[in-house]
């Protein structure tokens, strides 16, 4: 076991399965010499070569072309977008391409490619950093979508996503890469060797794709939540005295149904909780889910927690971001309700 | 026949890291004066041999010669004097929000140390209504073009003097009435958008003219190339720039695709291209004259590399030592913009010692104070956001609020 931040659980997913597979590749804009901007890649061209580490021209439609072009060769690329905000030039090749080549083939091609990129928000990066684009991702048949919330499952989903024979998207809560993010940035920041999911193993380890984690198990209600807001869903129900049951997501596409109708099933409240923008944002999904496996179990209406429908702003970080306070609120109301 | 050769992945690298010896000789120089400056009506046919040279007009006395120097005629000392004022103003601004940062007053700045000339030469030659669609190290725009200092730099604290309210990451401005367009985090959509603006200012029957502008490393993205394939079939009157300093990050130009100059991206497309010198004022100067002139007049678009080096850090995020040497921008071949445009003045007796010493604190008082009263509205310290008003975030997503949108902000209590 070792102590590691988020950034290096990635990063050492990514060189366990170098070390162990001559078909992954890894590459993106500053990731070869440089390791990233996050750093995430750092030191692996230097150990595993030039040609199986490199840069990429800042074009994310090439970034995720030539990986699908790699994939359907039979390499395992595993690519970076520097931002979550920056993979729309890439969408065409992701949603029309990577996810269709299995199945337009009938299966004589296939596409086994790993897509990472920050997500998310609370580090003041403005409409063009922050953004959370889950939902354009979980909207397309043929794509898997992982969101890790911690050290632990960040390196054991990234090896389970890069061994994956289908694309996933990988997206990496960027306020988590250093350490748990509760919401309360008055707070001193927590670093992830304090916290007991900050430990990872060495070597080789998996994490499924597919399966959820009940987090903190309670009676009360069910939280849905997946990433930074795991940690601000926790803190929340930790400071006003609510038995939540937290339920990690994980992984949002596919979706791990019986984790979910169990836990509200069995508390029959839910509340979900995500940064990205509410309207058509991956809550929806998750409340007709709910809805139409537990409806008659339901005790109160369930309640979303989500980003207001505007752009990320700047100045305006913390009231835009949906912290404990808003969480809080929301479960106060389920209660009642 | 046994094969004995095999395909090899071909991964560039920069002349030097760390340690190394800075070299620049993979870029192609000319001296002052050798490239002659064409009529404005130019074919892009005729303008190929210019994409692998580099337009200069200062020699390294600063003198102004060649063809380029009469075309911009005996420039008023005004002129450049303007210029230099603008350019250290740029620079000193651009230390003071580097300061701010490190005082944790902004969060994020990118700095254009010896890339202004490009920006305070350009804008000079703009006539109102005219517009650039600039990146985010372009402060210079602003500067040259009369933006009030107080209003960057209450982007930067994130408080009410800042006229996007918040909405923004600094350096990420707007500003119609000084000819700015707003400034996008996602690198080179707006390159391709002015070429559809001064298609609008065509079909308008207008002379507008727009200024694209993108970076080497931006180059790279899709947007630049339809860019250049817009402007090449309907030949909209816009001038479509690349500042090429060198770097997009860590990934020097090899990595874009520039162990061709950039200016040849144009012949691809029938269009016009020029390659020149950034760090020189005048050279900056002269091409923008010739090529707005030719946009306006319906002569057609003109690709132009700006030749320069990006003295800075990428931005406040980043540390060059760790993937270029340190030695590498005293190693640049065509000097400091400041520098070269004092020296000409001087030699030129239109300026001295003494009233640039004179100009140099009149700037950074004028600066000083522009901070003061910004600093004093709030800044963005203590992590806890900026004071530009909350309610602002609500606003403007749409022309009238949705009902969805109305409730949300209802419920926030804001
Ligand atoms: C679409 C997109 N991809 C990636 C980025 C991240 N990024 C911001 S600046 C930059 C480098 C740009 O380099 P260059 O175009 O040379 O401009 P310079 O910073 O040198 O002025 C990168 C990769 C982005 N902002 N947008
Ligand atoms: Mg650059």
């Amino acid at each position: 076991m070792a102590r590691m931040t988020m950034i290096e659980a990635i990063r050492d997913a990514m060189d366990v399965k170098m070390t162990q597979d001559r078909r992954v590749v890894v590459f993106g804009e500053d990731v070869g010499y440089f390791g990233g901007v996050f750093r995430c890649t750092q030191g692996l061209q230097a150990k595993h070569g030039k040609e199986r580490c490199f840069d990429a021209p800042i074009n994310e439609g090439g970034i995720v072309g030539a990986a699908v072009g790699m994939a359907t060769y039979g390499l395992r690329p595993c690519v970076e977008i520097q931002f979550a905000d920056y993979v729309f030039p890439a969408y065409d090749q992701i949603t029309q391409e990577a996810a269709r080549i299995r199945f337009r083939s009938n299966q004589d091609f296939t596409c086994p490619l790993v897509i990472r990129m920050p997500t998310g928000g609370g580090i003041f990066g403005g409409q063009c950093h922050s953004q959370s684009p889950e939902a354009c991702f979980t909207h397309v048949a043929g794509l898997k979508v992982v969101i890790p919330s911690n050290p632990y499952d960040a390196k054991g989903l990234l090896i389970a996503a890069i061994e994956d024979d289908d694309p996933v998207i990988f997206l990496e809560p960027k306020r988590l890469y250093n350490g748990p993010f509760d919401g309360h940035h008055e707070r001193k920041i927590v670093p992830w060797a304090q916290h007991e999911l900050g430990e990872v193993p060495e070597g080789h380890y998996t994490v499924p794709l597919g399966k959820a984690i009940v987090r903190r198990p309670g009676a009360d209600v069910t939280v849905l939540v997946y990433g930074t807001m795991v940690h601000v869903a926790q803190a929340a129900a930790e400071e006003i005295g609510i038995d939540a049951e937290i339920i990690d997501i994980r992984t949002l596409l596919p979706l791990d149904l019986d984790t979910i109708e169990r836990s509200v099933a069995k508390t029959g409240r839910c509340v979900i909780v995500h940064e990205a923008t509410q309207t058509s944002g991956f809550g929806a999904e998750l409340l007709s889910v709910v809805q139409e496996a537990c409806f008659y179990h339901l005790e109160a209406p369930i309640i979303r927690v989500a980003g207001y429908d505007a752009p990320y702003p700047y100045a305006q970080e913390w009231a835009y971001f949906p912290g404990p306070d808003r969480v809080g609120r929301a479960l106060r109301d389920v209660m009642e309700g | 026949m046994t094969q004995t050769r095999r395909p090899r992945l071909h991964v560039p690298e920069p002349p030097a890291r760390p340690g190394q010896t800075p070299s620049f000789a993979h870029v192609p120089l000319s001296p002052a004066g050798a490239v002659a400056c064409p009529p404005v009506d130019v074919s892009p046919e005729d303008t190929k041999d210019f994409a692998s040279r580099l337009i200069r007009v200062l020699d390294d006395e600063g003198r102004a010669v060649g063809s380029w120097a009469d075309f911009l005629g005996a420039s008023e000392g005004d002129v450049l004097r303007r210029g230099l004022r603008d350019m250290m103003t740029t620079r000193f601004l651009d230390q003071r929000m580097l300061l701010a940062h490190r005082q944790g007053k902004t969060t994020n700045y990118a700095a254009s140390t010896g890339e202004e000339a490009i920006t305070c030469g350009f804008q000079r030659m703009l006539s109102p209504g005219d517009m650039n669609f600039p990146t985010y190290r372009q402060s210079g725009l602003l500067v040259s073009a009369g933006f009030p200092l107080t209003n960057f730099m209450g982007l930067q604290f994130g408080n009410d003097l800042d006229p996007l309210e918040g909405k923004n990451l600094p350096p990420m401005h707007s500003s119609k009435a000084h000819g700015f367009f707003t400034v996008s985090g996602n690198l080179a959509t707006q390159y391709v958008q002015a070429v559809g603006w001064a298609m609008a200012s065509a079909i308008d029957g207008n002379d507008r003219v727009a200024a694209a502008w993108i970076g080497d490393g931006a180059t790279a993205e899709g947007d630049f190339h339809s860019a250049l394939l817009y402007a090449s079939v309907y030949r909209p009157p816009v001038v479509l720039n690349i500042t090429n300093n060198q770097w997009a990050i860590s990934s020097f130009v090899g990595i874009a695709g520039g162990h061709v100059p950039f200016a040849t991206r144009a012949h691809g497309y029938g269009l016009a291209s020029l390659r020149v010198d950034g760090n020189d004022f005048l050279a900056v100067l002269a091409v923008s004259k010739w090529a707005i002139a030719r946009a306006r007049q319906g002569y057609g678009p003109v690709l132009i590399e700006w030749v320069t080096y990006r003295a800075a850090a990428h931005s406040t995020s980043d540390d060059p030592s760790v993937y270029r040497p340190k030695e590498e921008a005293a190693a640049w071949p065509l000097g400091d913009p400041i520098e070269r445009l004092k020296r000409h003045l001087i030699a030129a007796g239109e300026w001295s010692e003494e009233r640039h010493e004179q100009a140099r604190v009149e700037i950074e008082e004028e600066v000083l104070s522009a901070q003061k009263e910004a600093e004093s509205r709030g800044t963005m310290i203590g992590g806890g956001g900026g004071t530009a008003p909350l309610s602002a975030m609500f606003e403007g997503v749409y022309k009238e609020m949705p009902e969805h949108l109305r409730r949300q902000r209802q419920k926030a209590g804001i």
